[in-house]
C-alpha cells in the first residue's frame, strides 16, 4: 500500500515548514516535497504606503535578517529617487550587512546545524540542540554565542537596535558613525577571529566523517547566482549579479536589480506558499539555480581579504568545478564569516568612515525601482512601483529561499530515496532528510506568497480525533 | 477688579495651591508640578477638551471635568489620579488605539510619539476592544509632507496651529463622530491646497499622522515647544 511519511514541523529552521515523503506500493520513495505552510502577505499590505516607509516596513518580515531587507528595500527606494548615496553611507551599510551575515551564519551553523554535525545525526534527539552542544563541547558553544553577539552588537552600535534598526533609510543612513563606536567594534575583532578559527578547525576535522551525507545532500549539478564585484571578489551589498552554470561557465554577468526583474521568473507549485524562482531564458525548472554561501563561493574567484582568500582556495579544492553538495553550505558559511570579520575591520580603516555626510535626499524621480543585496542565505531583490506621489502601487520580493526552493525539493527527494528503503526508516534517517533543508538555512517567514486562490482545507476533528467534517476551497 | 479677588485658593491632590482667576485647572496643576496627562492640549494653542485624558474629579460634582478647559473656583477640591480616573484614561487610550491603525513598530514616530508615551505611562499593556481596522487614505500629494489618516487621533492640534498661529487655516474637520476626518481646504489634496508649507502642523502632531517626507527612519522627533515663544514674540511687537 502506498504511504506518506510526514515530518511536521521541520525543526531547527527559521519559519514553519513540513516535509512529505510519498512511498509507492513497494515501499520505495516515489516523491518528496518540502512545503512552506504559512502565508505572510507583506507585498499586499504594503500597497498604499509611502515608498520611503518601505525599508522599516519590510524589515519586519524577519527578525533574523532584517538588515538584508532594509538594504535591498532602501536600494529599491533609491532607484525610485534616482540618487547615488554618499560613499560613507554605502560603506556603513556594507558593514551593517556583513555584521548581520556573521550573526545569521553563526545562528545557522551553531544553533541550528551544529547539533547534527557535532553530536551526530543519530544522537539522542532530546539532547540534539544548542544546549546539548554547549554541554558536550562548551568551547564551541561559547564560540557560537560569541560570534552571534559580535554581529548583533555591531548592528546595535550602528543602528541603535539589535533587531530592526531604523538607521537604514532611502538615501543612506540617519546618523554617522561615532569614533567611540568604531573603536569598540575594532576591539571586538580579535575575539571574533579566535571564535571563528575554533569553529572552522572543528568543522574540518569532522567533515570527513560525513562522506555519506555529502554524497546525497542535494548533491547535483545546478546553476548558481550571487553578487560579485568588478574585480571578481565576493560582495554582499553592492556590485552586480553573476549567474553561472553547473560547469562554472558564466551564463549572464553584470545583472542589475532591474535586469533581475526581467530575467528571473517565479513558478508556483500547489504544495507550497514559497515560489520557485528560475532564470527565464532557460525556462522552468531547467533555469533553477542555487543562491547563498555555496553559490557565492562557487561564483567568485577571490574573497578580497587575506585569511578568507586562503580558506577559499581550500574550499575550491573540494571539486574540480563548482562545489555541488549542499552539505558544503556549512563550510562556505564559515569561510564567509571569516571574510565578514576581516572586511568589517577593513571598512573601519576607511579614512572617510567617520564622515558626517551620510544621506542623500530626493523625491519621486522614477515610478519603478528595484534593489538587490545578498542576504545571509542568498540573493534578495525588492521591486516597487509607485504613483507620482510615491505611494506603493505594487511590490514584489524575490527571496533567497524561493530561489533555493527547487534545489531544496530535489535535495529532499535525493536524501529520502537514499535513506528510506522498503518503507523502513528511523528517526536518525529522517533527521538527515531534515538536515538537507537545514544546509540551505532557509528563512521561510520571508518567502511566502499567496498566488490566486490558494487551496484551503478545514477539518473538524472530534475529541477522539475522528474527522467529522471537511471543507475544501480552491 | 482688585488684585485680592483675583486670587483663588484650592486643593489639588491634597495640596493647597493658589491660582489667578481665569486660570485652568491644568495650568495651576502644572505650575505646582502636579502631572495631569494630556494629548490634545498644547501650550501655545487654544484648548478644546477633545481627548478627555485630562479629566479630573472635583468634590461635589458627579461629572468628571477636563482640566484643560475648566477654570479654577475658590475652594475647589480636585483629585487628578484616582483609580477611577486612571481606568478611564486607559480606556480612552485603548479606544484611540482600536479606532484606527496604530502600528508602532513600523511608524515613523516610533519612539517619539505622544500617544505611545502616554500608553506606556498609563500602564496600557493590551487593548481589550476589537480593532476596527478602517481603510483610510494616505495623502502624499504635498511636496514636503504626508498625512496618514491611519495614525490620526483627531486631536485637532494641526487645525488650531494652522488657524491660530500660522493664520492659513487650511486644516479642518469633516464629518461627524466616527466618520470625522481631517481635511485640507474643502477636502482637496494637501498638495493642491493653500498650504504655506510652514510645517507647524507637522511639528505639533502628537503621532506619526503628519510627517516630513525627508525624515523617515528613527530620526523624526518633533519640536512643538516653539509655540509659546512664537506667541510671546508676536505679542511683544
Amino acid at each position: 500500500m502506498s504511504q506518506t511519511i510526514t515530518i511536521d514541523p521541520v525543526t531547527r529552521l527559521e519559519g514553519h515548514g513540513k516535509i512529505t515523503i510519498h512511498l509507492n506500493d513497494a515501499g520505495e520513495v516515489e516523491n518528496a516535497n518540502f512545503h512552506v505552510t504559512q502565508v505572510r502577505g507583506f507585498e499586499r499590505f504594503s500597497e498604499g504606503r509611502p515608498f520611503y516607509e518601505m525599508p522599516s516596513l519590510m524589515a519586519r518580515i524577519c527578525g533574523i535578517c532584517p538588515v538584508s531587507h532594509l538594504v535591498a528595500s532602501a536600494k529599491a527606494c533609491e532607484a525610485i529617487m534616482a540618487v547615488r548615496i554618499p560613499h560613507t553611507a554605502a560603506q556603513l551599510r556594507r558593514m551593517l550587512n556583513l555584521a548581520q551575515m556573521v550573526q545569521s551564519h553563526a545562528l545557522s551553523f551553531f544553533y541550528l546545524s551544529s547539533p547534527d554535525l557535532l553530536l551526530g545525526m543519530e544522537s539522542d534527539p532530546v539532547k540534539r540542540n544548542i544546549l546539548g552542544v554547549a554541554a558536550a563541547k562548551p568551547e564551541l558553544g561559547r564560540a557560537g554565542i560569541g560570534l552571534r553577539r559580535f554581529g548583533q552588537h555591531i548592528i546595535e552600535l550602528l543602528g541603535n537596535k539589535r533587531i530592526h534598526p531604523g538607521w537604514v533609510v532611502p538615501g543612506g543612513v540617519t546618523e554617522p558613525l561615532a569614533s567611540a563606536k568604531r573603536d569598540e567594534i575594532l576591539a571586538m575583532i580579535p575575539e571574533a577571529h579566535k571564535n571563528l578559527r575554533l569553529a572552522l578547525d572543528a568543522y574540518k576535522q569532522i567533515a570527513s566523517s560525513f562522506k555519506a551525507e555529502i554524497g546525497v545532500f542535494a548533491n547535483f549539478p545546478s546553476n548558481y547566482l550571487g553578487l560579485i564585484n568588478d574585480d571578481e571578489s565576493i560582495e554582499f551589498t553592492d556590485g552586480a549579479l553573476r549567474l553561472i552554470d553547473a560547469k562554472g561557465n558564466t551564463i549572464e554577468d553584470g545583472m542589475t536589480a532591474t535586469r533581475f526583474t526581467e530575467a528571473i521568473g517565479e513558478a508556483v507549485e500547489p504544495y507550497s506558499y514559497t515560489k520557485f524562482a528560475y532564470y527565464k531564458p532557460l525556462g522552468y525548472p531547467d533555469g533553477s539555480y542555487r543562491v547563498g554561501p555555496l553559490a557565492r563561493l562557487n561564483i567568485v574567484s577571490k574573497m578580497g581579504t587575506p585569511q578568507a582568500e586562503v580558506e577559499l582556495a581550500e574550499f575550491k579544492q573540494l571539486a574540480a568545478g563548482p562545489v555541488e553538495s549542499s552539505f558544503h553550505y556549512h563550510h562556505a558559511r564559515l569561510v564567509e564569516i571569516l571574510y565578514g570579520i576581516e572586511k568589517i575591520e577593513e571598512i573601519l580603516s576607511d579614512p572617510k568612515i567617520l564622515d558626517s555626510h551620510v544621506r542623500a535626499t530626493a523625491g519621486v524621480n522614477r515610478l519603478e525601482g528595484a534593489g538587490q543585496a545578498e542576504a545571509p542565505r542568498g540573493t534578495l531583490m525588492h521591486n516597487y512601483k509607485v504613483d507620482e506621489n510615491g505611494k506603493i502601487l505594487w511590490a514584489n520580493l524575490v527571496i533567497a529561499t524561493g530561489q533555493n526552493n527547487n534545489a531544496m525539493n530535489r535535495g529532499v527527494l535525493q536524501a529520502a530515496k537514499h535513506y528510506v528503503k522498503d518503507g523502513k526508516f528511523t528517526e536518525g534517517l529522517l533527521n538527515r532528510v531534515e538536515a538537507v533543508v537545514r544546509t540551505f538555512d532557509p528563512c521561510l517567514s520571508c518567502s511566502t506568497h499567496a498566488f490566486g486562490q490558494m487551496p484551503l482545507e478545514v477539518s473538524l476533528v472530534d475529541a477522539c480525533g475522528e474527522a467529522v467534517d471537511r471543507v475544501v476551497r480552491g | 477688579m482688585s488684585g485680592e479677588s483675583d486670587v483663588k485658593t484650592l486643593v489639588i491632590d491634597e495640596q493647597e495651591v493658589s491660582a489667578r482667576s481665569g486660570q485652568t485647572i491644568l495650568e495651576v496643576a502644572r505650575e505646582n508640578e502636579i502631572d495631569i496627562p494630556t494629548l490634545c492640549h498644547l501650550d501655545g494653542l487654544s484648548d478644546v477638551g477633545a481627548c478627555r485624558l485630562c479629566l479630573v474629579e472635583i468634590k461635589g460634582s458627579n461629572k468628571l471635568l477636563p482640566a484643560c478647559v475648566t477654570t479654577v473656583q475658590e475652594g475647589m477640591e480636585i483629585s487628578t489620579g484616582t483609580e477611577r480616573l486612571r481606568a478611564h484614561r486607559r480606556t480612552i487610550l485603548e479606544m484611540l488605539f482600536a479606532e484606527r491603525n496604530h502600528i508602532c513598530s513600523v511608524c515613523v514616530s516610533n519612539g517619539h510619539c505622544e500617544l505611545q508615551t502616554l500608553a506606556q505611562e498609563q500602564g496600557l499593556t493590551h487593548v481589550r476592544l476589537p480593532y476596527r481596522n478602517p481603510e483610510l487614505r494616505v495623502d502624499a500629494s504635498h511636496e514636503r509632507f504626508t498625512i496618514d489618516h491611519n495614525r490620526c487621533i483627531l486631536c485637532t492640534r494641526c487645525v488650531r496651529v494652522c488657524a491660530e498661529v500660522e493664520g492659513a487655516h487650511i486644516w479642518d474637520v469633516m464629518g461627524r463622530g466616527i466618520d470625522s476626518i481631517i481635511i485640507s481646504d474643502l477636502n482637496q489634496p494637501w498638495g493642491e491646497s493653500a498650504c504655506t508649507r510652514c510645517g507647524k502642523c507637522v511639528q505639533v502632531c502628537p503621532t506619526g499622522a503628519l510627517f516630513d517626507k525627508s525624515k523617515i527612519g528613527s530620526d523624526h522627533p518633533k519640536y512643538p515647544d516653539f509655540l509659546p515663544y512664537l506667541n510671546l514674540m508676536r505679542e511683544a511687537k
